[in-house]
């Protein structure tokens, strides 16, 4: 709470911190960009901060021109809708049920549930039960392991716990069976939890990457984290550079490196000013677990 | 009267079936591999499978309190995890209470909106952006430091830098967003609090003490014990992607451990045998973390 008053030196220290807080939040995007987006001349000279200079699109273009960038994008894309698709299911279905005050051995399910928050077999275990299941290689090893997210099936089902008894009461007076009433009441009311957890669980599967790791070696199946950690991480883009001078590109390491980590980031960085609304609801919700 | 079990399975019976596949998961996907971790007491054969392997006890165990390795491994993934909470407990608060004093509400807005960003992107985007800034010879911390009359510094191939990236770059991440809940709590504070303390003639600077930090000592309480309780929950992919061959003396943390020794080199039983001695450890703290949240703060996890 702030009295209207005038202003004084704490509120001018404050405008700078927090005008530090933004720069230094944005500073590195901004950077990433401009470097991406000059010519080879002045990155070379390291003469790009917040800017570019020299704007020219060839190193994204040359980026746009390697091959296992789409191949990244069109997997990371099928498992991103093939994966929100189950875990939204597998989550309404679970938090709904738990929901129930009075569900037979719901205390118990809930107690199996959430005691895999705390523990959990590590990383041999997962890959070799993983690898028994026959989910090595293939696209199910991005969907399935991950699944439900406990935090997310916490967070729905605290919300539909608040839903108003007399409103569920009122459609089954119109009829409506126990599953009937999902569909037609629950989920409709349940908007605005089903946007967050569902934006939860696309930004994870966007940015998975250890599952990836250890349970892929087909490079068709690659992600574009995992494809962005080999271009820039490990260092493979020395031929995607090949490839943009022989047509006549001149592009630099640097900013072609760099236009990799933009494309992909991009998505997020596009789509954030949208959903980061819910982002914020959901960290509520999420934060008083019942 | 209470129903008897069986008509109460008989009207729950939509329920049971809507969880039956929620079950399956979690059995198939936790709760096996959890049981998996008996392969640290066997001699993990590629050809008999986790469950038909030869026992051999304690073998794992002693082997890896032998290896003079170890206990770095130990004492890195501890003092990561000590430093980090250390850094990042009192930083979103300090930023929360910013927010909270800030008079130009559609700035704060702004600068709160921009902050969340870094904790949305990809541990492999933050990597390779951090790898970039840091490289000696074209990034562009180093380009200042080097316009400020000073050497430019290996950072990524030093072993002493290490935990100073890790832990700053994580701060970077995730202040803004874990300003969240205090701001909840802050803006739960009665305004006739603030009424009542200027009448007391209160400043802005007691009013900030005496009203706005007591308001968020719950909230400051519950977030302590609980990250208290995650103190080893540290991020594979960061470590694995930020640390290299010459920072391993800092950088190597259980998790990188297992997985070079494990899925690389194919010790299974060995690395199982780390990780869960470690994962062990985790379950106390958190275990005991929520037992002290219940008490002092009324809630829990869960």
């Amino acid at each position: 709470m702030v009295r209207r008053g005038q202003i004084r030196i704490f509120d001018i220290v404050n405008f700078l911190l927090l005008a530090f807080v933004a720069f230094a939040s944005l500073f590195p995007f901004i950077h990433m960009a401009s470097v991406a987006l000059s010519s080879p001349e002045y990155v070379v000279r390291n003469v790009v901060g917040l800017w570019p200079r020299g704007f020219q699109w060839d190193a994204v273009s040359a980026a746009l021109g390697d091959k296992r960038l789409w191949i990244g994008y069109r997997n990371t894309l099928l498992y991103l809708v093939l994966g929100s698709c189950i875990s939204m299911t597998l989550t309404i279905m679970g938090a709904y049920a738990l929901s129930r005050k009075s569900l037979i051995f719901g205390k118990a399910v809930m107690m199996i549930i959430v005691f895999t928050i705390m523990f959990n077999g590590g990383m041999i275990p997962f890959y070799l039960v993983m690898k028994s299941y026959g989910l090595m290689d293939t696209i199910w090893a991005m969907v399935l392991p991950s699944a439900i997210n406990t935090y997310n099936l916490i967070i729905m089902r605290t919300f539909f716990q608040g839903l108003p008894v007399e409103i569920e009461e009122s459609g089954r007076i119109d009829g409506l069976s126990d599953f009937g009433l999902l569909p037609s009441i629950i989920i409709p009311l349940s908007k605005p939890v089903l946007m967050t957890v569902g934006l939860f669980y696309a930004v994870e599967i966007w940015n998975s990457f250890s599952a990836a790791l250890l349970l892929l070696r087909d490079p068709n199946l690659f992600p574009l984290q995992l494809m962005i950690r080999n271009l820039v991480v490990v260092g493979q883009s020395g031929d995607v550079l090949e490839t943009a001078a022989a047509s006549g590109k001149t592009v630099v390491l640097e900013s072609l490196k760099y236009a990799l980590i933009l494309l992909g980031s991009l998505p997020i960085i596009m789509v954030y000013p949208f959903i980061q609304k819910h982002f914020e609801q959901g960290a509520l919700i999420g934060s008083v677990k019942g | 009267m209470k129903p008897t079990v069986f008509k109460r399975l008989k009207r729950d019976r939509i329920y049971l079936l809507l969880l039956a596949p929620v079950l399956l998961y979690y059995i198939l996907f936790k709760y096996v591999p959890m049981f998996g971790i008996v392969i640290s007491f066997k001699d993990y054969n590629l050809f008999k499978g986790v469950w038909a392997s030869e026992w051999v006890g304690l073998k794992y165990y002693e082997w890896f309190l032998r290896n003079p390795d170890a206990w770095n491994i130990i004492r890195n993934t501890l003092l990561l995890g000590l430093y980090r909470f250390l850094f990042l407990y009192p930083t979103p608060i300090m930023l929360a209470v910013l927010f909270y004093l800030m008079r130009w509400k559609r700035y704060r807005r702004l600068v709160q909106t921009v902050s969340y960003m870094p904790f949305f992107m990809s541990q492999v985007v933050i990597s390779s952006i951090l790898i970039m800034l840091l490289s000696p010879s074209t990034g562009w911390i180093n380009q200042m430091i080097k316009w400020a009359g000073f050497e430019p510094i290996y950072f990524l191939q030093k072993a002493e830098w290490f935990r100073t990236i890790y832990i700053a770059s994580d701060i970077w991440q995730q202040v803004g967003f874990s300003t969240i809940i205090y701001l909840a709590a802050l803006a739960a504070i009665d305004p006739q609090l603030y009424e009542a303390a200027r009448m007391d003639g209160a400043g802005r600077w007691k009013q900030t003490l005496h009203v706005t930090l007591p308001g968020i000592v719950p909230a400051m309480v519950i977030v302590f014990i609980l990250q208290l309780g995650g103190i080893l929950e540290l991020s594979f992919d960061k470590a694995f992607l930020l640390g290299n061959v010459a920072t391993l003396e800092t950088s190597d943390i259980i998790s990188t451990y297992v997985y070079r020794t494990g899925i690389i080199g194919g010790s299974y039983s060995y690395a199982s045998a780390i990780d869960l001695s470690m994962a062990v450890i985790s379950l106390l703290l958190i275990y005991t973390a929520n037992r002290v949240s219940r008490k002092v703060g009324e809630t829990s996890l869960w």
